[in-house]
């Protein structure tokens, strides 16, 4: 590919005290890609996730973000919600909604970056707030009718079942109008049928809305099903990258990861 | 029998708990103790009977067949009494009526008390900011109060600058206050943020009673002007009912602008700002800039509210602004349930009515009003009134596929 790829991460490393939790980890996610991040536990996935999305500040390293159309910019010391504003949008391991929020007001909040007000057209509510307002309604009513949420937009966030808060955290992330969207294990917790309907969602939001998915995940089913590429982590460090099919073949994986068999 | 048993040990318990202070008195004047077993026998009974009555009550209700769990009667109505405008509407309109009749059917000590309930009720609301909506826990809020009452004493007194124009101002600087104590503690939550607050709200107090040139320090600005109109002259009476009508407006033009907030943009990013931070700056809203408004904003009603309170008194003083004072808009707050506007306004009215006209019972006030706050947190912790979710209809008529 001669293209310059969306994010491209290289030689990523982060320390906490004497503790190497990522270790010069390169990657690229290139327009329209869906590509996985996999290892065993206490890999360094999340930590991973947390240093290119700005909630920690790698300790080495560089992160670039190269907007469609745009130009590529370095990102690793940004504020999270900077990162968000360019277009990177993420879910969480350990989903993180606004549970005493509604729905539809999770999603809206999303739309908060892409949205502009001043307190007084906020107090005095006039032509402008009002059109903005009924544009940010709209479109989270849109994409919740995507992720299948549409029945239950005014309920408690938290009151969702666990599938539901997973699939509200990835229209809300959507709501950002991203071009990359960084899922971290979207199918924990999910039954084989709710796992497939993900499955579905996620190709369907690439093909939808032009939008590159980067995600951690341990169902491996899931992965080698919908991945372009793979990248595997152990221990911190980068040990494999390519294709499903290469990395279900790859011995170095199959002894760290997949162990005696591998569920592939 | 083990009913019986429980509620005389229960009985016990609390004749042992409460004899130092009811039943032994120091006769400071005879030099003699004196011991009133009886009182203590009345405690004995009383609890007894309530611990029996407590019991018999949950046994009654256990063997009653298990309902569906949902709101009572009560609470449904509560919430439709809220939320549905063909029966909030008349209501709103009868309180409307009676708020404007207030000083025309009392006579001024309660319309003058009232004044202060109503300045208790915008510091509620603008409290309400901060702790209810953006979730940041602000244990010196009274502190802002006092920065607005102090702008408009020292300015008047001073300056000779009259009330109209120290209202913004006493808002604004107020808010200015807000802003610096934002800044250093942005990245503080939780118990860290109550002490850095509650220690804000000491050194306020402390700037005022020591800074002697300016604010005259623990004498306190006396002689300060009431709001004037157009010149006008008015007698006791009438500046009471003045300062009511002025304290009123003040309250539905803050209940105005707080609701017009909440429903808006900024005020959904406060309260994901309350739910969850790290959730908040991952969607891409700014967290430090959320906060500092919240504070900013919360701390402007308590300096624009304190510039009436200052006019009201004709004086200020720094024992008008301590911690209990702090204390107790916290308390309106949470009494109300957090983020609630109807909630905090009652509560306002609650805890400063209450006890000025149960002085009666003085004595036993601290003592009803922590009664009140235990009770609510065991039986109703999320508040009198929870904030209930707000419903937004889907633009595009076409396709209503919602339920």
């Amino acid at each position: 590919m001669t293209t310059v790829p969306l994010l491209e991460v290289t030689g990523l490393g982060m320390d906490f005290g004497g503790l190497r939790a990522v270790d010069g980890v390169s990657l690229s996610v290139y327009a329209g890609e869906i590509v996985a991040l996999i290892g065993p536990n206490g890999a360094g996935k999340t930590t991973f996730f947390n240093c290119i999305t700005g909630i920690y500040r790698p300790t080495r390293g560089a992160v670039q973000l190269t907007p469609a159309g745009g130009s590529r910019q370095r990102i690793d010391g940004l504020r999270p919600h900077r990162i968000a504003s360019l277009g990177m949008a993420r879910t969480f391991q350990n989903i993180r909604l606004f549970p005493q929020m509604t729905v539809l007001e999770n999603v809206m909040l999303g739309r908060h970056c892409r949205t502009r007000s001043s307190l007084l057209g906020a107090i005095l509510r006039g032509p402008n707030t009002r059109r903005q307002e009924a544009e940010t309604i709209d479109r989270s009513y849109q994409l919740l009718e995507k992720v299948g949420l549409l029945s239950v937009a005014d309920e408690m966030a938290k009151n969702l079942p666990y599938g539901g808060q997973r699939r509200l955290e990835i229209a809300r992330a959507l709501a950002t109008d991203p071009f990359l969207l960084l899922l971290d294990e979207p199918a924990a917790g999910m039954n084989p049928q709710e796992t497939a309907e993900l499955d579905a969602l996620i190709v369907r939001i690439r093909a939808d809305d032009k939008v590159a998915v980067l995600l951690i995940e341990h169902d491996m089913k899931l992965v080698m099903n919908i991945s372009d590429r793979i990248y595997v982590m152990e221990y911190g460090k980068q040990i494999a990258t390519g294709t499903p099919l290469e990395i279900r073949h790859n011995a170095k994986v199959i002894e760290a990861y997949l162990g005696e068999g591998g569920d592939a | 029998m083990a009913l019986l048993r429980k509620a005389l040990l229960t009985s016990i318990w609390f004749v042992f708990l409460t004899l130092p202070f009811l039943a032994v008195r120091v006769n400071t004047l005879q030099n003699e103790v004196e011991w009133r077993w009886h009182s203590l026998f009345y405690v004995g009974l009383a609890v007894f009977l309530l611990s029996v009555f407590i019991q018999v009550g949950r046994q009654l209700r256990q063997r009653r067949p298990l309902r569906p769990a949902g709101p009572t009667t009560i609470a449904r109505f509560g919430h439709r009494l809220l939320t549905e405008a063909s029966l909030y509407r008349p209501l709103l309109g009868l309180l409307t009526v009676a708020a404007l009749l207030f000083p025309l059917i009392f006579d001024t000590a309660q319309t003058n008390i009232l004044v202060l309930a109503l300045i208790f009720v915008v510091l509620g609301l603008g409290l309400n900011i901060t702790v209810g909506l953006a979730g940041l826990l602000d244990l010196g809020y009274i502190a802002f109060f006092a920065v607005g009452a102090y702008t408009y004493a020292i300015l008047n007194s001073h300056f000779g600058l009259g009330f109209w124009l120290c209202l913004p101002l006493g808002g604004a600087v107020g808010a200015l206050f807000g802003l610096l104590l934002g800044f250093p503690i942005l990245r503080l939550r939780g118990d860290y943020l109550a002490i850095v607050t509650l220690g804000f709200g000491s050194i306020a107090k402390i700037v005022i009673e020591n800074w002697e040139d300016l604010t005259h320090g623990a004498q306190g600005i006396s002689g300060i002007a009431r709001p004037g109109l157009f010149g006008l002259e008015f007698d006791l009476a009438g500046t009471v009912n003045y300062l009511y009508y002025l304290a009123l407006t003040l309250v539905i033009v803050t209940i105005f602008i707080t609701h017009r907030l909440k429903d808006s943009r900024l005020g959904r990013a406060w309260i994901a700002l309350r739910e969850d931070e790290i959730a908040c700056a991952a969607t891409g809203i700014d967290p430090a800039l959320t906060k500092l408004s919240a504070y900013a904003f919360g701390a402007f009603w308590a300096g624009l509210v304190g510039v009436l309170f200052a006019a009201r008194n004709t004086l200020v003083h720094p024992n008008s602004f301590t911690f209990m004072e702090s204390a107790l808009v916290l308390s309106i707050v949470v009494l109300g349930g957090m983020g609630s506007i109807v909630g905090v306004i009652l509560a306002a009215l609650a805890l400063v009515l209450l006890p000025e006209y149960l002085r009666a019972f003085e004595e036993y006030r601290m003592l009803v009003y922590g009664a009140v706050m235990v009770l609510m947190m065991l039986f109703r912790p999320q508040g009198l009134i929870r904030p209930a979710g707000r419903r937004y209809k889907r633009p595009t008529a076409g396709d209503q596929e919602a339920a």
